[in-house]
C-alpha cells in the first residue's frame, strides 16, 4: 500500500514559527497510523512568500496544505486522509 | 504546552515582520502597517474588536524595537518613529521586562470560584470547611463572597463534586520570586524590577502574551552595517534553527558577522577554572560551591538569596571568557551573544566586553528578514575550537559533567543539581546557604532542562537534547586520555 506522505516545511520561517515542534510528530502519532505515513522534512516550500496561503508553519499531508500548522491539525488531517484512502 | 502556542507564535511573528521591514527600501511604511496587516478589516478579532487588537500589536512592535510600553508618552507616535529612534541608538537599552497593559487581560483576583458543577448538596461541606463564612448559597448553588474569601482553598478540598476550582494567575504562578503582582487600581500586572530576576518564566506563561522583553534586534542589525560584529553562539544552539551548526555559521556570516565563535569554547575555560576554584575552596574547608554561569540564578542570589553569595563561584561565565577573547583579538569588535536567554542581557549590561544579546527567536527573525535560508547554506567552520565539556553546558547536568571531567582526581565531588528555580527550590537553596548542604558542588539552572529550554529558544527541548547528546559524542574531550599503558611500562 502506498504510504501517505507528511511533508513538514523546515525553511527558516516555518522552523521559527513552530515546525521545530512539529518534528515530534512521529512521537505523538499512533503506532498503527505511523506505519501508514512517511514523515519527511523539506526545504522551504515557498508558501511563506506567496500571498493567500495563510501563515507559517506549513505542512502538507499528501497534497493537502495545512497553514498555521499545529500537531493537532496535522493529526486530524492524517486521520482524514487515511480514512478516505481506506474506503 | 508553553513551548509552542499561539501566544508564542504571535511574539515571533512580530519580530519577523519588524525584521522584514528593516530589509526593505521603505521600512517606515511597512512598519506602520504591521497592525493592519495582521488584523485586516473584517478579520476575526481575538479581543473585543480589531481596533484593540491593532493597538496591542503596535505595543508589541514597540517592545520588538526595544522600547518599554510603560515609557510611551505620545500615543500618536507611529511605529516608524520608534524604529528611527532605535536605529540611532548606539548602546543596548537597559534590560527590562515590559507588561503590555492593553494586552494584560487582568486575570481575576479571586483565586477560588464555585462552578456550575455545584449540586447544592445537603452536606454543604464547603460551608462548614470555610473558616471565614465566605460561602453563600444562591439559587441552590454555592457562591464565594470575594470580600470574605481569604484564598485558603479549604472549600475546594471539601467539595465531593470538585465543583470549586482554583483559578491561577499564570504569570504570578510562574514567578519564583513574587516580582509580578496586580496593580489594585487597574487590575493589570506590574513588574517590580527590584525583585525581577529576568528568568523569563512570566513572559512564557502569560496566555495573552502580555509580557515582553526589550529586543536588541534593530541595534544589532544597525551594528552589522559597521562590519565589526562578531557572533558569539551559545552552546544551546542545537536545533534552534534548521540545519547544522556549520550551516548556521555560514548563515551568520551572510547576515554580516565577520566572525562566528562557539561560546562552548568559553565554557571549556569556565570548566577548567571552575574545577580549580572548587578544589581550592574545598581544600580551604569551604562547605560547597555553586556554579555562576546562569545569569537568572546570579540575579536571584543578588536579590533574594544574600546568604548564598559567598558560595557562588567567581569564575567568569562562558560568555565572559569568549567575549574577552574576541576583544583581545580585536578591541574594536562589536560582540553579540546569541542564546536562549533574556537574563543574559542583564549579565551583558554589567560586562563591558559584551555589546548586545540576541535570543534565538530574534536571530531567526533576522534571518527571515534577510531572506537567508539556513538549509540552503554551505558548511563553514566556526572561528573557535570547542570541546565536549563546554558544549555540554547547554543542558542541565552538563556543567557538573565538565567539572567531573576536569577536577583533580583526588578530590571527591558530591554534586547536586538545581534543575529549574521555583519557589520550593528557592527555600531549599536558602537552607543550603544558611544551614547545611549535602553536596559540595551545586549546579544551578534557572530553566528546567537547562539553557536548551530557555525562554528565547525556538527548538523543542526534547529534540534539542537528543541533538545535543549526539553532537557531544562526536566532540573531542579537553581531558587527555590517561596514559595507563605508559605508567604500566615503568614497572
Amino acid at each position: 500500500m502506498k504510504k501517505t506522505t507528511v511533508t513538514i516545511c523546515t525553511g527558516t520561517t516555518c522552523y521559527i514559527m513552530g515546525a521545530s515542534h512539529l518534528q515530534r510528530l512521529d512521537e505523538v502519532l499512533d503506532p498503527a497510523l505511523l506505519e501508514q505515513v512517511e514523515i519527511v522534512g523539506s526545504r522551504c516550500l515557498g508558501y511563506c512568500d506567496a500571498n493567500g496561503h495563510g501563515k507559517a508553519p506549513f505542512v502538507k499531508v499528501d497534497d493537502q496544505l495545512i497553514a498555521d500548522a499545529t500537531l493537532d491539525k496535522v493529526l486530524a488531517q492524517i486521520r482524514k486522509t487515511l480514512a478516505k484512502g481506506a474506503l | 504546552m508553553f513551548y509552542d502556542n499561539n501566544a508564542n507564535r504571535l511574539r515571533k511573528e512580530i519580530l519577523m515582520r519588524v525584521a522584514r521591514a528593516h530589509f526593505t527600501k521603505e521600512p517606515a511604511d511597512m512598519l506602520d502597517r504591521i497592525p493592519m496587516a495582521m488584523r485586516p478589516k473584517r478579520s476575526e478579532p481575538s479581543r473585543c474588536c480589531i481596533h484593540k487588537d491593532r493597538a496591542v500589536l503596535k505595543y508589541r512592535c514597540m517592545a520588538a524595537l526595544g522600547f518599554s510600553v510603560e515609557d510611551e508618552t505620545d500615543e500618536l507616535k507611529p511605529i516608524s518613529a520608534y524604529y528611527a529612534e532605535a536605529a540611532r541608538r548606539t548602546k543596548a537599552v537597559a534590560p527590562a521586562l515590559t507588561v503590555i497593559d492593553e494586552a494584560c487581560s487582568a486575570c481575576v483576583t479571586s483565586r477560588y470560584s464555585a462552578t456550575n458543577a455545584c449540586r447544592g448538596c445537603i452536606a454543604r461541606s464547603c460551608e462548614s470547611a470555610c473558616p471565614k463564612d465566605a460561602i453563600e448559597f444562591r439559587d441552590g448553588q454555592a457562591r464565594l463572597n470575594p470580600d470574605k474569601c481569604v484564598n485558603c482553598g479549604l472549600c475546594m478540598k471539601a467539595c465531593p463534586y470538585h465543583a470549586i476550582i482554583r483559578i491561577p494567575i499564570p504569570c504570578e504562578e510562574a514567578c519564583p520570586v513574587g516580582a509580578i503582582t496586580k496593580d489594585e487600581a487597574t487590575g493589570r500586572e506590574t513588574i517590580d524590577h527590584d525583585k525581577c530576576t529576568y528568568c523569563g518564566k512570566c513572559l512564557r506563561e502569560c496566555p495573552f502574551a502580555a509580557i515582553s522583553d526589550l529586543s536588541q534586534m534593530i541595534d544589532v542589525l544597525q551594528a552589522l552595517k559597521g562590519g565589526k560584529a562578531v557572533a558569539l553562539v551559545a552552546p544551546s544552539a542545537a536545533r534552534q534553527l534548521p540545519g547544522s551548526l556549520p550551516q548556521l555559521v555560514t548563515a551568520l556570516k551572510q547576515l554580516g558577522f565577520t566572525h562566528v565563535v562557539e561560546v562552548a569554547e568559553g565554557a571549556d575555560e569556565t570548566a577548567r577554572h571552575e574545577s580549580e576554584e572548587w578544589a581550592e575552596k574545598m581544600g580551604a574547608g569551604e562547605r560547597f560551591m555553586t556554579t555562576s554561569c546562569c545569569p537568572a540564578y546570579i540575579e536571584t542570589v543578588e536579590k533574594h538569596l544574600p546568604g548564598m553569595k559567598p558560595f557562588v563561584s567567581h569564575t567568569p561565565t562562558p560568555m565572559g571568557f569568549s567575549a574577552a577573547k574576541v576583544r583581545r583579538a580585536d578591541p574594536e569588535s562589536v560582540t553579540v551573544f546569541i542564546g536562549p536567554c533574556i537574563a543574559k542581557r542583564v549579565e551583558a549590561a554589567k560586562n563591558p566586553e559584551v555589546d548586545y544579546v540576541l535570543t534565538f527567536e530574534e536571530l531567526g527573525a533576522m534571518l527571515v528578514g534577510a531572506r537567508i535560508d539556513v538549509l540552503e547554506c554551505t558548511d563553514s567552520p566556526a572561528d573557535s575550537f570547542a570541546h565536549r565539556e563546554g558544549r555540554g553546558f547547554a543542558a542541565s547536568g552538563g556543567v557538573t559533567r565538565a567539572i567531573q571531567a576536569t577536577a583533580p582526581a583526588k578530590a571527591a565531588l558530591k554534586p547536586l543539581l538545581v534543575d529549574g528555580i521555583d519557589r520550593k527550590m528557592l527555600s531549599q537553596m536558602r537552607v543550603w546557604a544558611n544551614k547545611s548542604c549535602s553536596g559540595n558542588f551545586v549546579e544551578v539552572m534557572s530553566c528546567t532542562g537547562g539553557c536548551i529550554a530557555g525562554p528565547g529558544t525556538v527548538g523543542n527541548p526534547n529534540t534539542a537534547r537528543k541533538q545535543l547528546d549526539s553532537s557531544l559524542e562526536k566532540s573531542p574531550s579537553m581531558v587527555a586520555a590517561p596514559l595507563i599503558e605508559a605508567s604500566c611500562g615503568t614497572d
